[in-house]
């Protein structure tokens, strides 16, 4: 034996190995998978419905409603006229619908993410106990591969927008509950001393003092989400995703550059818009703490 | 100073930090310090079997430098800080065998506090802050708004109350924290270093409102300092720390003419007393009538001995009559006695 060659498991203990866990979870997938699949079933339907409304809304309007959101937001004319174009040219080359299609998912999987990310940050800023096990679960879910995963998902709930979706969020999950847990952590301890002095008790206290003392470091978590389901639309498009990741994923494997480059611009565009209005948003609710009197 | 009057006792009070406290308590009771606890046992003795008594409808002072424990003191009061042996009775209830409910309950009704890097709540405008206490308590919309600009009224920040912390100076800020105190009415109202980040003439200012607002009021302040003027400008008791061990409490005058120990001395040696002795605690109570005839001058009880010396060099005289409220001769002063009450 040389010291070059590692002294491994042997070729069939090693496909015994392989064999036996993929049997163990086909069985899984077998018992539990319909079960599963129910489970998601109304998660299923909303984000059809949330597809069929956007693709159903006549464009004008569509156009206006973003712009609107965009100006509640931001409150700046630049960033809505770019809205407005970005659109507009969108329209024009022909990836409306497929935008609409990447709007809906991503705004589901920010909501879903969101709704579940807060409270897993809360309670492990409440608990450090909470965040020695919730932090290396997250660790893994930011470095682990997306193709692994999308495996055991893929054959418990087959390919279509429900197994896209557990992927996206699986992805963009972390930094708003990393965020939210930094941000309630952060809060100055003097105003936290004063809030218990006051005889605040822990939910007075979160909502309060902590919930909207860390409201900017949450709203960074939201800008981060969304970002990186931005990031996953090409890969959850493999697993049967409709909508911009989808001409890509055809560009890639059939050499169309310029459709590549079309529908990854139509990507960015979507979010540069996101990152703007939301990062005004943010710098907008935090005004307070730079004393400016123009309240 | 009969029983009834005292608001809050603190009894055999002592305070450790560090990994292990209650094992340290035996050498704590056997005298061994601060010092040597630390050197020999790596824990903080923050207090020292600390006994006070602090009385209803007065402004009690502690005082001491940074490390003596004053901070951590007066956070035993709402339980901020558990004790480590001791107890803390505030109207003959004991604060430490509170249960949680009881004491939120006696946090937001009975105390007050106010911080020394004020501690507001920075997203809240400065009428939300000062309701604050009040709205942890559950008090109606009417009735908060009422109070609180009542309170904002009263520290002088009328106009101001849409404005947030941030914009406003730090002794504005310090008003707001006194306001958000002063709203919830409670009877003891406990202030860490209130003034001790504002500029000079600030904090002359605010210890003026303090004094002020305190004669309607008459709460049971407890006024932690560092600051040894202004807790002889406000103080109606001082209590002395050093080391987490109570050195001395007496009266301004107690402190400064009669000091327990060589640190008191030393830490009252340079105030300029002749603004805070008054008359009555120098004078020579045997009236004599032939120092009276040396063209001597009338002075109350209760002028500081500035004044008398004050009038003396005008009248060019070194003698002084002190007469008492219904303008009857009570004792006699003279400039030998005034050079030795300054120059202690």
């Amino acid at each position: 034996m040389s010291w070059s060659e590692f002294p491994s498991m042997s070729k069939s203990e090693l496909r015994g190995l392989r064999k036996s866990i993929d049997q163990g979870f086909r069985e899984f997938a077998a018992e539990y998978g319909e079960s599963l699949e129910k489970f998601f079933d109304p998660l299923l339907s909303f984000l059809i419905f949330s597809e069929r409304l956007l693709l159903s809304t006549p464009w004008p309007l569509m156009i206006a409603i973003c712009a609107s959101i965009a100006f509640v937001g931001s409150r700046s004319w630049k960033i809505v006229i770019g809205v407005v174009v970005a659109f507009l040219v969108i329209g024009y080359l022909g990836m409306w619908a497929d935008t609409m299609r990447t709007l809906s998912i991503i705004t589901v999987c920010t909501a879903v993410a969101v709704a579940i990310g807060i409270p897993i940050g809360i309670l492990m800023a409440k608990s450090d106990r909470t965040q020695t096990v919730v932090s290396p679960v997250l660790d893994v879910m930011q470095t682990m591969p997306s193709f692994v995963y999308l495996i055991p998902v893929v054959m418990l709930l087959g390919i279509g927008k429900v197994a896209g979706m557990l992927a996206v969020i699986v992805y963009a999950l972390p930094p708003i509950v990393r965020l939210t847990n930094l941000g309630i952590r952060e809060v100055d301890s003097d105003v936290i001393e004063a809030a218990d002095a006051y005889g605040t008790n822990s939910w007075q206290k979160l909502t309060k003092v902590q919930l909207p003392l860390a409201l900017p470091a949450i709203f960074a978590g939201v800008n981060q989400t969304i970002m990186l389901s931005l990031s996953m639309v090409v890969i959850a498009s493999m697993i049967g995703v409709k909508g911009l990741g989808q001409p890509v994923l055809k560009a890639i494997q059939n050499q169309y550059f310029a459709i590549g480059l079309l529908n990854g611009f139509a990507i960015v565009a979507l979010a540069i818009i996101f990152d703007r209005v939301s990062q005004r948003y943010g710098m907008r609710i935090q005004r307070h703490r730079q004393g400016k009197s123009d309240v | 100073m009969s029983e009834s009057n005292v608001k809050i006792h603190i009894n055999n009070l002592t305070k450790i930090f560090g990994a292990s406290p209650s094992s340290m308590l035996p050498l704590v009771e056997q005298g061994i310090g601060k010092g040597k606890l630390l050197e020999e046992h790596d824990h903080v003795l923050a207090l020292d079997r600390v006994n006070m008594q602090l009385n209803a409808h007065s402004i009690e002072v502690i005082m001491g430098l940074s490390g003596s424990g004053k901070s951590t003191l007066v956070r035993h009061i709402n339980r901020l800080i558990a004790p480590t042996s001791g107890s803390v009775l505030v109207d003959g209830e004991d604060v430490c065998a509170m249960s949680d409910k009881t004491l939120r309950d006696f946090r937001q009704r009975k105390t007050a506090m106010v911080f020394q890097n004020f501690a507001l709540l920075p997203h809240r405008t400065v009428i939300d802050n000062i309701a604050f206490g009040l709205e942890v308590r559950g008090v109606g919309r009417t009735q908060l708004n009422e109070k609180s600009y009542f309170w904002l009224d009263k520290v002088g920040l009328a106009g101001l109350d849409r404005h947030y912390p941030a914009q406003l100076s730090g002794g504005m800020q310090q008003r707001v924290g006194l306001a958000r105190a002063l709203a919830c009415d409670a009877d003891i109202l406990m202030m860490d270093e209130a003034f001790s980040a504002l500029d000079p003439l600030i904090r002359s200012d605010m210890q003026d409102i303090l004094l002020e607002l305190q004669k309607d009021l008459r709460k049971t302040i407890v006024f932690i300092t560092h600051d040894l003027d202004e807790a002889l400008k406000i103080g109606d008791r001082i209590a002395i720390l050093n080391q987490g061990r109570l050195v001395q409490q007496g009266s301004t005058e107690d402190i400064l003419l009669r000091p327990a120990d060589g640190y008191v001395r030393r830490f009252v040696a340079d105030v300029n007393r002749t603004g805070v002795l008054r008359a009555r605690s120098i004078m020579a109570l045997k009236w004599q009538q032939e120092k009276a005839q040396n063209n001597a001058v009338v002075v109350q009880e209760d002028d500081t001995l500035r004044k008398v010396l004050h009038m003396m060099l005008k009248a060019d005289s070194f003698n002084a009559v002190v007469t008492d409220e219904a303008g009857k001769a009570v004792g006699h002063i003279d400039a030998d006695m005034v050079a030795q009450a300054v120059n202690y």
